[in-house]
């Protein structure tokens, strides 16, 4: 790995944990364990903006599911960083659609049964890499200054034939659309910017309440995306009209 | 109702596979929630945003059940469309119907919607799991023109069950996607043989992702999906540990294969090339002595 990104990380762990933690990296991966506030914390991630193909998802699978056996309720922070799902013959051969399905269903098993699993975006995060992730920790938040995006805007504006021009002029207003961390914490995809003191941001992750599925109000909320709560709620209920 | 699943629309795969008269829709078309973002770029809307959901019987017990249609924007997940999904699979906690149904037929987030779109396909797996953790089977059916992709891919594989026809596709990136990104010497989108045997249902039951093949006909995934009524995979940390096992082992078995062809050999199937001409009866007999199972 490169020596700026393992700076990178190893300045976010200090900030989070001062001296008190070790952890591993290993190619795309890196693991370990800290001590905050007294109790111990897993720790896990991606690094270097990995591209999340069957066999990374099923290592980080590996430590969710170990963290489980072994340390039942120990709390789980899980980094997120990647450039999105792998794109090759290989992965679409071996199904990584599979494997990725198995590290959120692993990641989600374990908030059910009491882990606190905190999802924490460090620089980037794209697509089926966040929905791999991030997507599927109980809270998600994200470092001050990290990317999360679906598409390059590019990419979008070939796709959806919307001139490259015309697309950032709607995506300064609309959060639906643009990149970005702000968007995401307005449609209330992402629970909280971290800057400044980690430490008390981390605090507050742990200490939040348990809540099966708060994005959709929390996008409500902070009016980035109105309607999905209230339709959610609708169909619940078995409603004709919203 | 007997015919084709892949030519049926949403409401008619919905009311072909319910038993008559039982359908009662949510949100349905006449409620007009449409999609707060297409008008921003002056592209048209659909009164059911792309997705039928509701509440009916099959063989008389009762289900709930989601059919994408995959001819407004590719069966693409906007904010409304997944909402509608989310809040289905959640009503199914309340009701423990005998099973959900969820009838895929999409390219994953809808790009106009981006973030809305992806978020809530996270939010729609994770109210699949809520179910499953509920005790309600959810069954995925595929069998659509749009396949199943993106996101998408990833909520089916969450499923408990998943049943394809012979049309039906599964992956999670599209060819297209992959060769802008990567080139067509990585993946020749054009060539659709290739296409099929990487992404279509037949390999995937053969790699063990998915659990039926039946044919294109609407009869046919009735029959096959009641088989799974009141039937759920377990996900305690046993099921868990298997699945993973099961899935290290298997990309560890075919890790040096570059073709489908060449995993349907390893897999004891005779005259690999032929696979594709069986129909669903010789497949599944097939599939049944050949295939990896998923635990």
């Amino acid at each position: 790995m490169s020596e700026q990104s393992r700076q990178s990380l190893e300045r976010l762990f200090f900030d989070l944990f001062g001296g008190k933690y070790a952890v591993e990296f290993e190619s795309s991966l890196l693991h370990g364990e800290a001590t905050f506030q007294g109790k111990t914390i897993a720790i896990l991630g991606t690094l270097e903006r990995a591209y999340i193909s069957a066999s990374l998802a099923l290592e980080q699978a590996r430590y969710v599911l170990d963290v489980m056996r072994d340390h039942p309720g120990r709390p789980i922070l899980l980094v997120v960083e990647n450039s999105g799902q792998k794109l090759s013959l290989f992965d679409e051969l071996i199904g990584n659609n599979g494997y990725i399905a198995h590290l959120s269903t692993c990641l989600d098993a374990a908030r059910r049964r009491g882990h606190k699993v905190i999802g924490l975006v460090h620089e980037l995060a794209i697509s089926g890499g966040f929905m791999a992730t991030g997507m599927a920790t109980g809270d998600c938040y994200a470092c001050e200054g990290a990317e999360l995006r679906v598409m390059a805007p590019e990419a979008m504006s070939r796709i959806t034939r919307i001139p490259l021009e015309r697309l950032g002029e709607l995506t300064k207003s609309n959060p639906i659309l643009g990149p970005g961390v702000k968007n995401f914490e307005r449609i209330g995809a992402i629970a909280g910017v971290w800057s400044g003191d980690l430490r008390a941001h981390l605090h507050e992750a742990l200490s939040a309440p348990e809540q099966e599925d708060a994005r959709r109000a929390r996008g409500a909320e902070r009016g980035g995306r109105l309607l999905a709560a209230k339709v959610a709620q609708a169909v619940r209920e078995g409603r004709q009209r919203l | 109702m007997s015919g084709s699943y892949l030519e049926a629309s949403a409401r008619n795969r919905i009311l072909g596979l319910l038993d008559p008269g039982s359908f009662v829709e949510f949100l349905g078309p006449t409620a007009r929630v449409t999609s707060p973002h297409l008008p921003e770029l002056d592209m048209p809307v659909a009164f059911d945003d792309g997705v039928a959901v509701g509440e009916g019987k099959i063989g008389g017990r009762t289900v709930l059940i989601a059919a994408q249609e995959g001819k407004f924007m590719g069966g693409a997940v906007g904010e409304v469309h997944g909402a509608k999904l989310t809040g289905l699979l959640e009503r199914a906690i309340d009701i423990k119907p005998a099973a959900v149904l969820l009838l895929f037929d999409t390219g994953g987030v809808r790009l106009q919607e981006a973030n809305a779109g992806l978020i809530a396909v996270g939010e729609i797996q994770r109210a699949v799991l809520a179910a499953r953790h509920a005790g309600v089977p959810v069954i995925a059916l595929v069998g659509g023109r749009n396949g199943c992709y993106g996101g998408t891919s990833i909520v089916a594989r969450t499923c408990d069950w998943i049943i394809g026809s012979e049309e039906g596709r599964l992956s999670i990136s599209g060819p297209e996607v992959i060769e802008t990104v990567e080139g067509a010497e990585e993946f020749d989108s054009q060539d659709r043989a290739l296409v099929w045997r990487t992404m279509g249902v037949k390999h995937r039951r053969l790699i063990g992702d998915i659990d039926r093949v039946v044919a294109d006909d609407i009869d046919a995934f009735r029959a096959a999906a009641q088989d799974y009524f009141g039937k759920s995979r377990p996900l305690t940390l046993d099921a868990l540990n298997a699945e993973q096992e099961f899935l290290a082992s298997r990309l560890k078995r075919f890790e040096d294969c570059r073709d489908a062809r060449e995993i349907w050999a390893r897999l004891g199937v005779n005259e690999s090339g032929r696979v594709p001409d069986l129909d669903p009866e010789q497949f599944e007999n097939l599939a049944s002595s050949c295939a990896v199972r998923r635990p």
